[in-house]
């Protein structure tokens, strides 16, 4: 440690960054509905987020009951099985997961944690929630719309998505398309917010580099998503154009059901390079904020300071700017030149290195740390585990080779769910477990909080190690039946009916954490402002749960990066980063 | 789809780039490295976040522009892609809307100058011109569709209807805040007071321009 004098010309005033006028407003409704505090705005981000996401959970639910029970179940038929499977992988990836870590934990974190007051634009930063909303709500009317919601895969790939045939070809396929383009622009509208936060309302003292790393993970995830979005909307909006208008700008010439159709010329494959150019990154606007809020989590949990703190920050960069250039290697089986196939198989594996360096030090900032094996840190540990898994599949799926066989077998749904179901929600839970104090200002109970965890962790295993090896026997996924297929041994259904035991059972178990998030909103042990001793600068507030505004009369002045944690020397196991030098070394000089 | 990679990869590389050079160099850990006063040395902090936010939203429309411009390239080697007869209107389209961007640098040059009576003239010369562009652009759909060239006749005029309602959409956002600018300049607000709104609407005008150029050479090229 740098061992710093007592220094008078060390202490800052503070109120260097210009006071920003904020709409106070008095009535409930603009304070909790047409709320322009960012914090609000989290807290409706994530409920509708978590809502929707149960009845995405559920619907996985079903999916399961067909695959282990097959012809049990009278009201699931292939046309609604194909439609849950499509909406159970729209909601989680996007509605879930993408609104949850940018629109939840970026809202309310990103302000806090750079010591602003609140977002730079809040109005339009309302605005992106309510459209949020509205997007959801379009896609939720698909249930209720004549045909149903698309059943085409949560790939919507055409010609099929807009074929009669496909379930939900007429109504539900547009709804899903518009839904989509709205949740762009509203996204839009939050991720200009969250950039420019970012880089303009730091207050003083609050350097890039002492940026914590969920803020680093979350304002690349939000860059990347600002240039990958885009290629989605832009195959939403001619994929319209095709189903409503009749152009044919993916649309081959076809027959369909012995009907020659106008279309003519398109090119599917188009549709599957913008669908994938966006649909790559995603991957990484979802597990980037996941990779910053865990290292936070390892490092206040193991009350050491992160390992390698530049590096983590390099490899974040890293992975978001490799990110665009892999898109390709989720389209091996359509027909590729061969050396297209290699430069992709090669950048894909390149992201391996970047990722490796964050696992090292996830795992070096643990070795001899001082770990308490609280909820969050299980989460993180967790969420470490079932990372490395996914990743290692990953390597097997990024090599073409070894691609061509496995394509569109339950292994690949094995590997992209622990890489991007599994781990990502340990992340979700483990900062929820976290930050609750400091949201509501109570604690979640502990005995029902580990209780979650191992009964999530030990049960996901359950769903998706064996599901591996399903994909090695040739299962394939999406399919509503085996049918006769004499390379799969009747085994494998005794499996997926574990499997399904298995998924209804962790399905369930999340109730368990519902009940503790209401309960302990009301019942909860009281937490005090700091509960875990963070040094970041939401543990700092005068206010928990902090008021509109976030930081009283003035704003903190940092002094420090977020991971002084038991620094030799000093009575306590952490320095707040706008703790000044001098009161610290005080009681350096007095021992 | 090279296109959309190469400009992907050029927005991500500046973006990398800028920020490694925040970050090398410092040793966060090592306490006090600066004097605290030099410590928000990053550039950006200067600037007014709008103007950062405007930054952000043209990288936003690059990114979607390219990729529609790398979809019209993949969709152009179908085999039934029929060359277009562009309007001859869209040249003097062109020309009134380079026209616009002259007056909006010109009131933007005023606002610096705190010239109120210039930024008056630009900004009513520069409005003007870009709805006579927009008028243009109806006429120049109104004569392919005169020459029996619907949307959904073939993906040539796909593309023209689409890109061109595309560009004229960003045009009506642009007017939208510079209906609200010069609404403020009527109102008697003090140069000051309207100096950034027009300076961001120049820039956001040459962004559009420049993206028009593109697309124009783009449909007379094919």
């Amino acid at each position: 440690m740098a061992y710093v004098a007592h220094d008078e010309s060390a202490y800052v005033p503070p109120a260097e960054v210009e006071e920003v006028e904020l709409y106070h407003p008095k009535t409930f409704i603009g304070k909790y509905i047409w709320s322009q505090d960012a914090k609000v705005i989290a807290i409706q981000y994530s409920i509708t987020a978590i809502g929707v996401g149960l009845v995405a959970l559920v619907l996985s639910g079903i999916m399961r009951l067909q695959l282990g029970y097959p012809n049990t179940f009278s009201f699931i038929d292939p046309s609604n099985y194909l439609q849950f499977v499509t909406m159970h992988g729209m909601i989680m990836v996007i509605y879930l997961l993408t609104a949850l870590f940018l629109g939840g934990f970026g809202n309310y974190l990103i302000p806090l944690m750079v010591g602003a007051r609140d977002m730079v634009f809040p109005y339009v930063n309302m605005v992106s929630y309510w459209v949020y909303l509205f997007a959801v709500l379009l896609l939720m009317a698909s249930f209720f719309v004549p045909g149903g919601p698309t059943g085409s895969g949560w790939t919507l790939y055409p010609p099929q998505a807009i074929l009669e045939g496909t379930p939900g070809a007429s109504w539900g396929i547009i709804l899903m398309l518009v839904s989509l383009a709205f949740f762009i622009v509203g996204f839009t509208m939050g991720g200009l917010n969250y950039v420019v936060t970012v880089l303009q309302a730091r207050t003083r003292g609050m350097t890039m580099m002492r940026l914590p790393l969920t803020v680093w993970g979350i304002f690349m995830a939000t860059i990347l998503a600002l240039l990958a979005f885009p290629a989605l909307f832009v195959s939403c909006i001619m994929m319209t154009l095709d189903s409503l208008l009749g152009t044919s700008f993916f649309m081959p010439a076809i027959v369909s059901m012995g009907q020659q159709l106008d279309y003519g010329g398109g090119s599917p494959i188009l549709f599957q390079h913008l669908f994938w150019f966006f649909g790559h990154p995603e991957v990484y606007i979802v597990a980037l904020p996941a990779f910053g809020i865990v290292s936070d989590l390892i490092s206040v949990h193991a009350r050491k300071n992160i390992f390698g703190y530049r590096m983590m920050v390099w490899a974040i960069l890293a992975i978001g700017a490799l990110s665009l250039v892999v898109w390709a290697h989720h389209m091996y089986v359509s027909g590729m030149n061969p050396y297209f196939g290699f430069f992709f198989a090669i950048t894909t594996l390149v992201i391996a290195i970047p990722t490796a360096i964050k696992v090292y030090n996830w795992v070096l900032t643990l070795w001899r740390g001082n770990i308490h094996l609280t909820v969050p840190m299980l989460f993180a540990i967790g969420f470490v585990f079932t990372f490395i898994n996914g990743g290692l599949t990953g390597l097997f799926l990024g090599n073409v080779t070894v691609d061509l066989p496995l394509s569109d077998t339950m292994f690949v749904v094995a590997h992209f769910h622990m890489v991007m179901a599994v781990a990502p929600i340990m992340v979700v839970f483990g900062a929820i477990y976290h930050w609750y104090p400091k949201i509501t200002g109570r604690m979640l109970n502990d005995t029902l909080g580990k209780f979650h965890f191992w009964a999530t962790f030990l049960g996901s295993y359950a769903i998706y190690y064996p599901m591996h090896y399903l994909g090695f026997l040739g299962v394939p996924r999406r399919y509503y039946a085996m049918g006769n297929t004499d390379f799969i041994p009747e085994s494998a259904q005794s499996l997926n009916a574990g499997i399904t035991i298995a998924a209804l059972i962790v399905g369930a178990i999340q109730l368990v954490f519902l009940y503790n998030l209401v309960w302990s909103y009301f019942k909860g042990k009281p937490s005090g402002g700091n509960p875990w001793g963070a040094t970041t600068l939401e543990w700092q507030t005068p206010d928990t749960p902090p008021k509109h505004g976030n930081f009283g009369p003035t704003l903190p002045v940092v002094y420090r990066w977020a991971y002084d944690y038991s620094v030799p020397g000093v009575d306590e196991d952490f320095i707040p980063q706008n703790q000044p030098p001098s009161q610290k070394t005080r009681g350096l000089e007095e021992t | 789809m090279t296109i959309a990679l190469v400009v992907g990869a050029v927005i991500m590389a500046a973006v990398v780039g800028w920020l490694l050079r925040l970050t090398l160099n410092t040793k966060p850990w090592i306490e006090q490295q600066h004097p605290i006063e030099n410590v928000r040395g990053d550039r950006a902090l200067s600037l007014p976040p709008v103007k950062v936010g405007l930054g952000v939203f043209l990288a936003v429309a690059t990114s979607l522009f390219a990729l529609f411009i790398s979809a019209y390239f993949m969709r152009r080697m179908g085999a039934d892609w029929t060359t277009l007869a562009d309007p001859m209107v869209l040249w003097w389209n062109t020309a009134l809307l380079i026209l616009g961007s002259i007056y909006f640098q010109r009131a933007r040059t005023a606002a610096q100058r705190g010239q109120i009576d210039g930024v008056k003239v630009g900004l009513l010369a520069g409005g003007a011109f870009t709805f006579a562009f927009l008028a243009g652009q109806l006429w120049a759909w109104q004569q392919l569709n005169a020459s029996g060239f619907y949307l959904a006749t073939n993906p040539a005029s796909d593309f023209f209807y689409l890109l061109t309602a595309l560009h004229g959409l960003h045009l009506l956002g642009g007017l939208w805040v510079w209906g609200r600018t010069t609404a403020k300049v009527w109102r008697g607000f003090e140069v000051a007071d309207v100096r950034l709104s027009v300076e961001l609407c120049t820039v956001y005008w040459h962004f559009l321009l420049v993206v028009w150029l593109i697309l124009f050479g783009l449909l007379l090229s094919t």
